[in-house]
């Protein structure tokens, strides 16, 4: 691979004495949507947070290893945590909106970066909420609040909310999990075109939905990689006994 | 049938107490009881009011309460967002916080009197708010925690992915999650400090004149009928009835406003 935006080298995570990343070594793509699958437990989602260092939550979590972005170990540098955090947009397991309005929900980060001029935040907000496609669904009513939305749509307004600070990369947790399947479909269609100037990370078990987007995979297993390729090379011909037969459909 | 028994036991019973107060007390409630002090001391006169005691215990109290708050909030912002890695200290700080809240109001206030004594102040409005901040900081603070530590983690990892420092994700996000149940703490902490009356004996005091400094002993409700209702005179007893009934008026009103003010700002809440 030429242009790895994220290199991962013998990553070891525990949560107290559970071992759940297995000596992980991995690159990620440049703007390419690279899929983290495997079955549930497997330490996907693990992974996928200890690259913005949310593991750093866990109290009894300890790393070891390097995440290299853009030819910086995140995992031991002294730059601050936070604009770290900035470079990466996250899509959770379900939407969780700020409590605030609308409007300030893609202004909030704006605003902590230090954008507060109201004409400058006002364009921002609606060129958000359009690349998503909400803008139509929501012109009317920026000032309510952002839990009065459907699930699908805060969805789309959370992932709207992590692209205007402006990341290089997005994390998607099972964005679609929670949501229907047109809104879903939204999601999914928007990582298409995003992928153009954003590396995504996406996480999800459905197999589907890694065959339709994915340009890159991470097979899982156990905390351990099992396999990772292009997708075609993944899907058309994989190589682990594992690999088969969970692309079969023997186990999830 | 146990439960319809109990029901029916509790809610006789506390409509029985608010009745019985309003009941004795209504009827020595006039324009002149609410708005002068007592004349010739609270404890013989059978002339004037309880204004002194209605204005020392608001002054007591709604000080009190802004102070508790002062302290209170960011502590317990800091227990759920800064210290969310280091769960031995925030429960350790829960299981003193629980443990001061089972301290009885007599305590507080004997503490407040020994320092007092050590530092030579004389009972004083201040002294008393100290002493009521001190007593009402545990309900303040383990009344606002329960209420963050219900905020989901997925909040608090969005906030941070967004690239907000602690203290942002604590005022900006937790506090807004937050706030009718912030406010439901607030209420808890000020029905406490208006209606104690062992913080205050020996810290407060209790005088005729409405206190116009800090440093004057204050008159408090609770001190009025604790005081007054003892007396042999009919008229210095009103004044104690009349006290029970405007502290459950004023408990009545603040409660009232409370339940306004957080259905008001649940606005923004999001309901996870």
């Amino acid at each position: 691979m030429n242009n790895p935006k994220i290199t991962i080298n013998n990553l070891n995570l525990y949560y107290g004495k559970q071992h759940i990343l297995k000596d992980i070594n991995a690159m990620i793509p440049e703007r390419q949507i690279t899929v983290i699958m495997g079955p549930s437990g497997c330490g996907k989602t693990t992974l996928m947070k200890s690259l913005n260092r949310l593991t750093d939550l866990n109290p009894d979590a300890k790393v070891n290893g390097t995440i290299m972005i853009d030819g910086c170990n995140i995992l031991t540098t002294t730059d601050d945590i936070t604009s770290i955090r900035k470079k990466m947009g996250l899509l959770a397991q379900r939407p969780y909106p700020l409590p605030m309005s609308i409007y300030n929900n893609i202004a909030y980060g704006l605003r902590i970066s230090g954008r507060k001029k109201k004409r400058f935040l006002d364009k921002r907000v609606e060129h958000y909420l359009r690349e998503v496609n909400l803008w139509d669904e929501v012109k009317d009513r920026l000032k309510e609040p952002a839990g009065k939305l459907s699930i699908g749509q805060q969805q789309r307004l959370c992932l709207a909310r992590g692209l205007a600070v402006d990341p290089e990369i997005i994390l998607a947790d099972e964005p679609t999990s929670a949501l229907d399947p047109v809104s879903s479909q939204t999601i999914e269609e928007k990582f298409k075109e995003l992928k153009l100037h954003y590396t995504i990370v996406l996480v999800t078990h459905i197999l589907r939905q890694a065959k339709r987007i994915a340009d890159h995979v991470i097979f899982m297993y156990l905390g351990e990689i099992i396999e990772q390729g292009t997708a075609d090379e993944f899907f058309e011909n994989p190589k682990e006994e594992i690999t088969k037969s969970y692309l079969k459909g023997l186990f999830y | 049938m146990l439960m319809f028994c109990s029901t029916f036991i509790i809610a006789a019973s506390l409509f029985l107490i608010f009745f019985s107060v309003i009941y004795t007390g209504m009827p020595y409630l006039s324009w002149e009881m609410i708005t002068s002090t007592p004349k010739g001391g609270f404890y013989f006169g059978r002339e004037g009011g309880i204004s002194n005691a209605i204005i020392g215990s608001v002054y007591l109290s709604v000080g009190s309460t802004l102070l508790a708050l002062l302290f209170g909030l960011p502590l317990a912002l800091f227990m759920n967002v800064h210290l969310v890695r280091h769960k031995m200290l925030v429960n350790a700080i829960r299981f003193v916080m629980d443990l001061l809240w089972g301290v009885p109001s007599i305590v507080y206030g004997a503490f407040g009197f020994t320092i007092m004594v050590f530092f030579g102040i004389r009972a004083s409005l201040l002294a008393g708010i100290i002493t009521v901040t001190l007593f009402i900081i545990p309900i303040m603070v383990r009344g606002i925690d329960e209420v963050l530590h219900s905020v989901p983690h997925g909040l608090l990892e969005s906030a941070y992915s967004l690239g907000s420092t602690k203290s942002e994700t604590a005022y900006r996000v937790f506090l807004k999650q937050s706030v009718p149940g912030v406010i439901t703490a607030v209420l808890l902490s000020f029905g406490r400090a208006i209606g104690d009356a062992a913080a205050i004996l020996f810290t407060t005091g209790y005088t005729d004149y409405i206190p116009t400094s800090l440093s004057q002993p204050t008159a408090t409700l609770p001190l009025a009928i604790f005081f007054q209702l003892s007396s042999p005179i009919p008229e210095v007893r009103e004044r104690a009835y009349a006290a029970a009934v405007i502290l459950i008026f004023i408990i009545l009103f603040i409660s009232i406003i409370t339940r306004y003010f957080s259905r008001k700002y649940q606005g923004n809440k999001i309901n996870f």
